[in-house]
């Protein structure tokens, strides 16, 4: 399919859910309500039509007023590639898991919540992957203060 | 009982800690602990400008350091949309096989080290030394290249470099079969690799495996084919996947043997961009000031390792608003927990070897 029938198809099945959608970018995408997140993932998961099976890659970003999540699907059947987008709020990011449909989302989102500081609802272990547990602060946003000292120690 | 393997385990390929829960001899739970190599790249990439960042991708996988700054440039060609020349393609080509071929003999020589066997390891690192000393001679470093620029790149070869690598491959060649006597076929390797380590295709790919290891459970998926960059639709190669010669597909043994089938489809790849080099400028292309237009973009390379994707977001400035990799060797290592479920202590290593993770890759 075409990112142009992907988009058709995701607002024919969702319709109000879909904030909007770019299918002709660069990287074609679609931002979906934060509440029906896993409904949409559940749906390209399974959709005969979509089959999405490979999720390439599930990232944050710091968009200053706003927090975006990021998940970059593909199906290894069909051949094509779409990307959905959740925009989150910068006080409290709090999504639901999509663990169940993609075993590789346990590690991405444990990097997302270490780096963003993302809220996986439902994660069967959300803990800091990348920096030590007791760090402090979320490493990849935007205004995060560089520590002066780790445990006493200059760095 | 809980053991600690790592993080200076010999084994483990760099600073890699696996907590075991044994019992007796029997793994009953690996967690695998990360980052102890964290130098948050993203964060870096940040804050240097376009170019600037092709040398930390460099310092991702350094066993392929080629394979890596091509994924980045060519995400930012796509984004600027900058044509480069057949010269710039073909040399291009030749670097990221060559490198592919070095990463393979890692790959193929440390993990016969870890299974105890050493002699495969010194073979190995023997013939990698020629490739090494080819791209020095291109660009001055054995390891850390910075040699594909956005555009072009960072010198053309040197007269006679085409001769060199037609000798190199002519002589390497041959060597396959060696290797293959020596360790492949080994019926001690074979016992230790070939039951062990069983990845099955569904689980590969809800794990987001890719690269050898997926290809070792018999998915013939490849970028360079399925979703081709730099012209690979035009070269003639096999995809090499797991064939279960030995034991049930998906083993460690398969996983192995993909990248030996690979590395002689390398050698077929360069010597078709031998053959199809022309004269032409690698700096043709290369802008004087990289300001990509505000957008987004998402591609992807078949590295030696699997697939490298570079989420990039421009904000029309001369920084990357933000850089996120996809590193391949991190997905595979989070199918390490499972796939290592009730193997014995020694086969943990078989395992990890059979992934071929780069630690600096995983951490970035």
């Amino acid at each position: 399919m075409i990112p142009q029938e992907i988009a058709a198809l995701l607002a024919e099945s969702f319709g109000g859910k879909v904030l909007e959608s770019n299918p002709d970018a660069l990287m074609a995408w679609s931002a979906v309500e934060p509440s029906s997140l896993f409904e949409v993932c559940r749906f390209f998961r399974t959709d005969s039509r979509l089959d999405m099976d490979h999720l390439e890659l599930l990232g944050g970003a710091d968009y200053k007023d706003r927090i975006e999540v990021v998940y970059i699907l593909y199906s290894m059947k069909h051949h094509h590639r779409y990307t959905i987008k959740c925009r989150l709020p910068r006080q409290a990011p709090a999504v639901q898991t999509v663990e169940s449909l993609w075993s590789v989302a346990n590690w991405h989102e444990r990097e997302a919540y270490d780096m963003f500081g993302i809220v996986f609802e439902g994660h069967s272990d959300l803990r800091r992957i990348l920096c030590p547990d007791d760090w402090e602060g979320y490493p990849l946003r935007k205004d995060y203060v560089l520590p002066t000292s780790y445990h006493d120690m200059p760095v | 009982m809980t053991l600690n393997m790592g993080p200076q385990h010999p084994s483990t390929h760099g600073v890699l800690r696996l907590e075991l829960k044994t019992d007796g001899e029997i793994v009953a739970d690996a967690i695998p602990h990360i980052g102890y190599l964290h130098r948050c790249f993203e964060k870096h990439a940040e804050n240097i400008e376009y170019p600037g960042v092709i040398p930390f991708t460099d310092r991702m996988d350094y066993c392929a350091a080629m394979n890596m700054e091509l994924g980045y440039v060519l995400a930012i060609e796509k984004l600027m949309d900058i044509r480069i020349n057949n010269r710039v393609r073909c040399l291009r080509i030749i670097m990221a096989e060559l490198g592919r071929i070095a990463s393979h003999l890692i790959a193929a020589g440390t993990y016969g080290n870890d299974i105890g066997s050493f002699t495969p390891f010194l073979w190995c690192f023997r013939d990698r030394e020629t490739i090494l000393d080819l791209f020095e001679e291109t660009c001055g470093a054995r390891l850390l290249y910075n040699y594909n620029w956005i555009g072009g790149l960072m010198y053309d070869v040197k007269p006679g470099f085409e001769k060199k690598v037609l000798e190199f491959l002519d002589y390497f060649e041959p060597q396959v079969d060696n290797l293959n006597r020596l360790l492949s076929d080994n019926v001690i390797f074979i016992r230790r690799t070939a039951h062990v380590g069983i990845l099955p295709p569904e689980l590969a790919i809800s794990y987001g495996v890719t690269g050898p290891n997926l290809r070792g459970s018999g998915v013939a998926f490849d970028v360079r084919r399925d979703e081709p960059y730099l012209g690979y639709e035009d070269f003639d190669f096999d995809v090499a996947v797991g064939k279960a010669d030995y034991g049930p597909l998906g083993s460690c043994w398969d996983r192995y043997m993909v990248r030996i089938r690979e590395v002689r489809e390398s050698c077929k790849i360069v010597r078709q961009a031998i053959a199809r080099l022309t004269p032409g400028d690698v700096h043709e292309s290369v802008p004087k000031r990289v300001k990509p237009p505000a957008g987004e973009i998402y591609m992807r390379t078949e590295c030696p390792r699997g697939e490298l994707g570079y989420y990039i977001v421009s904000d029309g400035s001369t920084k990357p608003y933000r850089v996120k990799v996809k590193s391949p060797c991190f997905t595979v290592m989070s199918a390490f927990r499972e796939v290592s479920r009730g193997a014995m202590i020694a086969d943990i290593i078989a395992i990890l070897g059979s992934f071929d993770i780069v630690l600096g890759e995983i951490d970035r």
